[in-house]
C-alpha cells in the first residue's frame, strides 16, 4: 500500500536521529520524569510523609540493633585485654622452684607476662579483699600456695587460645590448678554473634516490609491514575514509559525513608551519648557511644532507595500489565 | 491504508459485533463510518487501533497486518495512528501543551522540535495561545479540538475518530468535521465514525454504513 507523500510519517524522524541525540533525549526524558515524580510527592505532602515515615521507622530498627552490636563489641574489645589466668602450684614448693616454673611459663610465645604471687602476698591480698584476715591468722600456718598470674599475649587472647593455654599449663607437673575466667566472655561473644544474626534477620524482614509498603503505595497511586495510564497507552505509550514515573516515585519513597532512618538513628545516638558516657565514667572507662559509620549510612540510604525501587518495580509490573485502554 | 478482509468479531461475552466486514480505504482517502449506536462502528475503530483483535479475518493498517503486531509492538503501532475520542480523553491535571505534546514525549522528540510541532498542531485546530490553559477551562468544542491536535501532532498517516461531534452543538460539530476534511486534503487517511447523517451529507465523502455488524455498502445518498 502506498504511503501518503504529502505527510511524512513520524517514524522517519526517529531513524534520522544520531545516537548522541537519542541519548540526550533519553536523559532529558528521565530528568523530566525524575523532577515530575518529585513534584508529585511534594504535592501530596501528607501521604508522602506517611509512607516515608513508615519506611524510615522500619529501616531505623535494624540500624539501631546494628549499633547495639557495634557498641557492645567495642566494649568487649576493651575487656579482652584483661583476660587473666591464675595458675596455682603444688603446695610444698621452694621459692626457687616456683620461680623456675614462672620463668618457663613466661618464655612461652602465647604469654605476655607471668608474675609470681608468693603465699605471703596472696594472704595479704586476700586479707585486704575479703576481710577474713583474723580468721586466716587463726589457722597459724599460711594455707596458700605459690601462684602465677598470667596475661596472654595479644594474639592469643581469644577464648579458644586461652583455653588451649590453660589446658597445656594443666599438664605441667608442678601445677595444681589453672583458673580461667573466660566463660562469661565466651557467653558475651555468643550473645553478640546471635545479635548480629538478629540484625540481619530484622533487616531482611523489615526490608520485606518496606517492599510491601512501597508496593501498596504505588498500587494506590496506579489505581488513582488509571485513566491517565489508559490515555498514555492509547496514544502509544509503552509499559516501560508508563512505568517510569512509578519507579521514580518508589525510589524517592525508599530514599526518603533511608534518610529519615539515618536521621532517627543519629538523633537516638545523640540522645543516649551523655547518659552512656556517664555510665562509662562510673566504670572508669572512656568508652563513647558510636554512631553509624560511612558504610552503614551508605547501606541504609542506598538500601532504602533500592528497596523502594524494587517495591514499585514489582507492583507496577504487576498492575500496569492489567490496565489496558478500552476506548 | 486501512483494509478489512472478512473480519468477524465476537467479544468474550459472546456478543457478535462484526459479521464478515470487508472494505478498503486507500491512502489519502476519507470515509464516514455510520450506523446506529451498537451497530459495530466502535468495534471497527478498536480493531484499527489494536484495542481489540479480530476473531477471524484480517485487519491491515498502514500496510501492516495487525495479526503480525505482537503485544510488545502495539505502542509503536499506535503511534502511527491518530485517535480522536468522543470524550476526548484529555488529562485534566495537565495543561493543553502537555496534552498535545504527549505523543511526542512518548516518541522521544527533542524539546525544540516538540515546541514547533505542538504549536503547529494547535494552530491547525485554531487553539494557538491556549497552551497553558487546562482542559476544564475550555469549552466542549475546544476540548475536542485539543484532542484532535493531540491526534495529529505526530503527523500520523492515519487518523480515526469515534463520534468526535457527539457532544457538540451543530455549529461546533460542523467546525470539527471541517477540520477532518482539511486534514484529509493534505493527504491524511481519515475515518470518522458518526451517527449524525445530516451533518455529513454536506461533505462529499465516502460513507461506510454498518448495521447489525454488517457493512451495507455506500448508501445511495452519498457521493464519491
Amino acid at each position: 500500500m502506498p504511503r501518503p507523500d504529502a505527510r511524512p510519517a513520524a517514524r522517519s524522524s526517529r531513524s534520522r536521529r544520531s545516537p548522541l541525540a537519542a541519548l540526550s533525549i533519553w536523559v532529558e526524558r528521565h530528568v523530566q520524569t525524575l523532577v515530575a515524580s518529585l513534584g508529585k510527592l511534594v504535592r501530596q505532602p501528607f501521604g508522602s510523609a506517611l509512607t516515608i515515615g513508615v519506611i524510615g521507622l522500619g529501616l531505623s530498627l535494624p540500624a539501631c540493633l546494628h549499633l547495639v552490636v557495634v557498641n557492645a563489641s567495642a566494649i568487649t574489645a576493651g575487656i579482652e585485654d584483661t583476660v587473666q589466668l591464675s595458675v596455682y602450684l603444688d603446695r610444698p614448693l621452694s621459692a626457687e622452684q616456683a620461680d623456675k616454673v614462672r620463668r618457663s611459663i613466661d618464655a612461652r610465645d602465647d604469654v605476655l607476662s607471668a608474675e609470681l604471687v608468693t603465699p605471703e602476698q596472696g594472704l595479704k591480698e586476700f586479707e585486704e579483699m575479703s576481710g577474713f584476715g583474723e580468721a586466716l591468722r587463726a589457722l597459724g600456718d599460711n594455707p596458700l600456695p605459690y601462684a602465677v598470674t598470667i596475661r596472654p599475649a595479644p594474639l592469643f587472647d581469644s577464648p579458644a587460645a586461652v583455653e588451649t593455654l590453660a589446658n597445656e599449663l594443666r599438664t605441667l607437673p608442678e601445677v595444681d590448678l589453672v583458673q580461667v575466667d573466660t566463660e562469661w566472655v565466651q557467653r558475651l561473644h555468643a550473645i553478640l554473634d546471635a545479635l548480629a544474626q538478629v540484625v540481619w534477620l530484622a533487616a531482611a524482614l523489615l526490608g520485606l516490609g518496606v517492599l510491601a509498603i512501597v508496593g501498596n503505595t504505588i498500587r494506590l497511586d496506579i489505581n488513582g491514575r488509571r485513566e491517565e495510564i489508559e490515555v498514555i497507552k492509547l496514544v502509544g505509550g509503552s509499559n516501560a514509559f508508563v512505568r517510569r514515573p512509578f519507579l521514580y516515585s518508589g525510589t524517592w519513597y525508599g530514599l526518603g525513608g533511608g534518610l529519615l532512618a539515618w536521621a532517627l538513628v543519629t538523633a537516638a545516638v545523640g540522645f543516649l551519648a551523655a547518659p552512656v558516657e556517664r555510665v562509662a565514667a562510673l566504670y572508669g572507662s572512656g568508652i563513647r557511644l558510636q554512631g553509624l559509620d560511612g558504610n552503614a549510612i551508605l547501606l541504609l540510604v542506598a538500601g532504602g532507595a533500592l528497596l523502594g525501587w524494587l517495591g514499585s518495580w514489582v507492583t507496577s509490573g504487576y498492575h500496569l500489565q492489567r490496565i489496558e485502554p478500552k476506548a | 491504508m486501512i483494509a478489512f478482509q472478512r473480519v468477524f468479531k465476537r467479544y468474550p461475552n459472546g456478543r457478535e459485533a462484526l459479521a464478515e466486514v470487508s472494505f478498503d480505504l486507500g491512502a489519502g482517502e476519507m470515509a464516514f463510518l455510520t450506523g446506529h449506536s451498537g451497530a459495530g462502528k466502535s468495534t471497527v475503530l478498536k480493531l484499527i487501533a489494536l484495542l481489540e483483535r479480530p476473531t477471524r479475518g484480517q485487519v491491515i493498517v498502514n500496510g501492516r497486518n495487525t495479526a503480525s503486531v505482537g503485544s510488545r509492538a502495539i505502542p509503536r503501532f499506535r503511534r502511527e495512528i491518530g485517535v480522536v475520542f468522543q470524550d476526548h480523553k484529555l488529562l485534566a491535571d495537565r495543561p493543553v501543551y502537555e496534552n498535545v505534546a504527549l505523543p511526542l514525549i512518548i516518541a522521544g522528540v527533542p524539546r525544540r522540535e516538540m515546541d514547533k510541532r505542538v504549536r503547529a498542531s494547535l494552530d491547525q485546530v485554531g487553539l494557538l495561545g491556549k497552551e497553558n490553559s487546562f482542559p476544564l477551562e475550555l469549552s466542549a468544542g475546544e476540548q475536542q479540538r485539543v484532542g484532535i491536535a493531540r491526534a495529529i501532532v505526530s503527523k500520523p498517516p492515519v487518523v480515526i475518530a469515534d463520534e468526535p461531534t457527539g457532544n457538540l452543538d451543530p455549529d461546533l460539530a460542523l467546525e470539527v468535521m471541517n477540520l477532518f476534511k482539511r486534514l484529509n486534503s493534505v493527504g491524511v487517511t481519515v475515518m470518522v465514525a458518526t451517527h449524525d447523517v445530516h451533518l455529513i451529507d454536506r461533505f462529499g465523502v465516502r460513507r461506510l454504513h454498518i448495521e447489525h455488524g454488517t457493512l451495507l455498502g455506500i448508501p445511495p445518498d452519498a457521493a464519491a
